[in-house]
C-alpha cells in the first residue's frame, strides 16, 4: 500500500514539475495520470500493486469534490444579477454537449465497424 | 468539567471536526444516494454540499476554518486524476480502438461546450468577465482557471461555474444517455468525460468500469483541446 501510493504521489509530482517547468496547458496531475499510464504499460507486476488502491480512490473519487462543492455556495453572488442566464446557459450546454458528444461517437463507430465487444 | 462552549472552541479550530464533518456529510449523501435506487438526481455530492453549507452557516464557521479541515479531501483529487490512470491501462487496447470515434467525439463536444455555453449566455445578455469565464466551464478546474485568466475571465467565477456544470453533467447523463439510447459505454462515459471533467468521470466509474475509463480519456483529453480552442470562439462573442 505504501509503494502504490509514493506512486502515485511520485507520479503526480514528476507531473506538476514537468507541466510547471514547460509552462504546459495540461495540469501536472493530467501529465502524472499520463506516465501512470506508462509504468503499468512497462512493468507488468506494477498493475498489481496499483489495483486495490486504485480502485479504492477511484471508487469514492465524486468525494473529492465536496470541500470544492461547499466554496460554490460562498461565491454564488459573483454570478450576480446574471446569475439566472448563467444557470440556464450551463444546463443546456451540459446537456447538448454530452448528447452531441455520445451521439457522434456512436455515428462514428458504426460508419466505421468500430463496435465495442 | 469542561463545558460544551470550551469543546467547541477547541474542536472548531483543529482540522478533525470538519475533515469528519465533510466524510460524514458524504456518507449521508450517498446513503440517499442508495435508498433512492441510485436515481441520478438525488446527487450524493450536492446533499453534502448542501448539508455542509447550512451547517457552516448555522455554526458560523467561515470557509477558511471549513477548508483547514477539508484541505484533506480537497488534495486527494490530484492523486486521483492519477489513479484514473488505472483503468484507463486497463481498457487500453480499446481506447486505442477507438481513437477515430473519440477524435470526432472530442471535436464534437467540445466545441459544442464552449460555443452554446458562450451563444445562450450571450444572447441572454451576459457580457464581458463572466462570458470569459464560461468559454472553460466543462474542463477540469485548474486548466479552466488557467484558460479563464489568460482570455480575461475571473478564475473564482470559472471555479464556480466549473463546479457547478459537473454537478449538472453527473446528475443528468445517464437519464439524458437512455433517453437518446446510446448504449455503447465508450460513448456515454467519453461525452461525459468531455463535457462534465472530474466529477462527471466519478459518477461514470461508479456507473460502469468502461464508461469510467473513457470519461477519464475524454476529460484529459478536453483540458488540452479546450486550452487551444476557447480563447478563438470567444472571439465571436466579444
Amino acid at each position: 500500500m505504501i509503494h502504490a501510493l509514493l506512486a502515485i504521489l511520485a507520479a503526480q509530482l514528476a507531473g506538476e514539475t514537468l507541466s510547471r517547468s514547460l509552462g504546459l496547458p495540461i495540469p501536472g496531475p493530467v501529465l502524472g495520470m499520463v506516465a501512470m499510464v506508462a509504468a503499468l504499460r512497462l512493468i507488468p507486476r506494477f498493475a498489481q500493486l496499483m489495483r486495490l488502491v486504485a480502485q479504492g480512490i477511484l471508487g469514492h473519487m465524486s468525494l473529492l469534490f465536496v470541500p470544492a462543492g461547499v466554496g460554490v455556495v460562498g461565491h454564488m453572488s459573483s454570478l450576480g444579477g446574471q446569475g439566472p442566464a448563467i444557470f440556464l446557459a450551463l444546463i443546456v450546454s451540459t446537456a447538448l454537449s454530452i448528447a452531441v458528444g455520445a451521439l457522434v461517437f456512436v455515428a462514428v463507430a458504426r460508419a466505421t465497424g468500430n463496435l465495442d465487444d | 468539567m469542561t463545558n460544551f462552549a470550551e469543546i467547541w472552541v477547541y474542536l472548531s479550530r483543529e482540522p478533525l471536526l470538519w475533515l469528519t464533518a465533510t466524510l460524514a456529510a458524504y456518507a449521508l449523501g450517498d446513503a440517499c444516494y442508495r435508498a433512492a435506487h441510485r436515481a441520478p438526481l438525488v446527487n450524493p455530492v450536492l446533499i453534502a454540499v448542501a448539508l455542509l453549507a447550512g451547517l457552516l452557516w448555522l455554526t458560523g464557521t467561515t470557509y477558511k476554518r471549513y477548508f483547514e479541515g477539508a484541505q484533506f479531501v480537497h488534495f486527494l483529487l490530484g492523486p486521483a486524476t492519477v489513479c484514473l490512470g488505472y483503468p484507463m491501462y486497463e481498457n487500453l487496447p480499446r481506447v486505442r480502438r477507438a481513437l477515430l470515434p473519440m477524435g470526432l467525439a472530442l471535436l464534437a463536444g467540445s466545441i459544442t461546450a464552449v460555443a452554446s455555453a458562450l451563444g445562450i449566455s450571450y444572447a441572454l445578455g451576459v457580457h464581458g468577465e463572466a462570458l470569459a469565464s464560461l468559454s472553460a466551464k466543462s474542463t477540469t478546474a485548474p486548466v479552466a482557471m488557467g484558460i479563464a485568466e489568460k482570455i480575461g475571465g475571473s478564475p473564482t467565477l470559472t471555479a464556480v461555474l466549473v463546479i457547478l456544470t459537473g454537478i449538472m453533467g453527473a446528475a443528468m447523463a445517464t437519464p439524458l444517455l437512455n433517453l437518446l439510447g446510446v448504449k455503447d459505454w465508450r460513448a456515454r462515459g467519453f461525452a461525459v468525460g468531455v463535457a462534465a471533467h472530474g466529477l462527471g468521470t466519478a459518477r461514470a466509474i461508479q456507473v460502469n468500469p468502461t464508461a469510467g475509463a473513457f470519461a477519464g480519456v475524454g476529460m484529459g483529453l478536453n483540458a488540452v483541446l479546450t486550452a487551444v480552442l476557447a480563447p478563438y470562439i470567444l472571439k465571436f462573442f466579444l
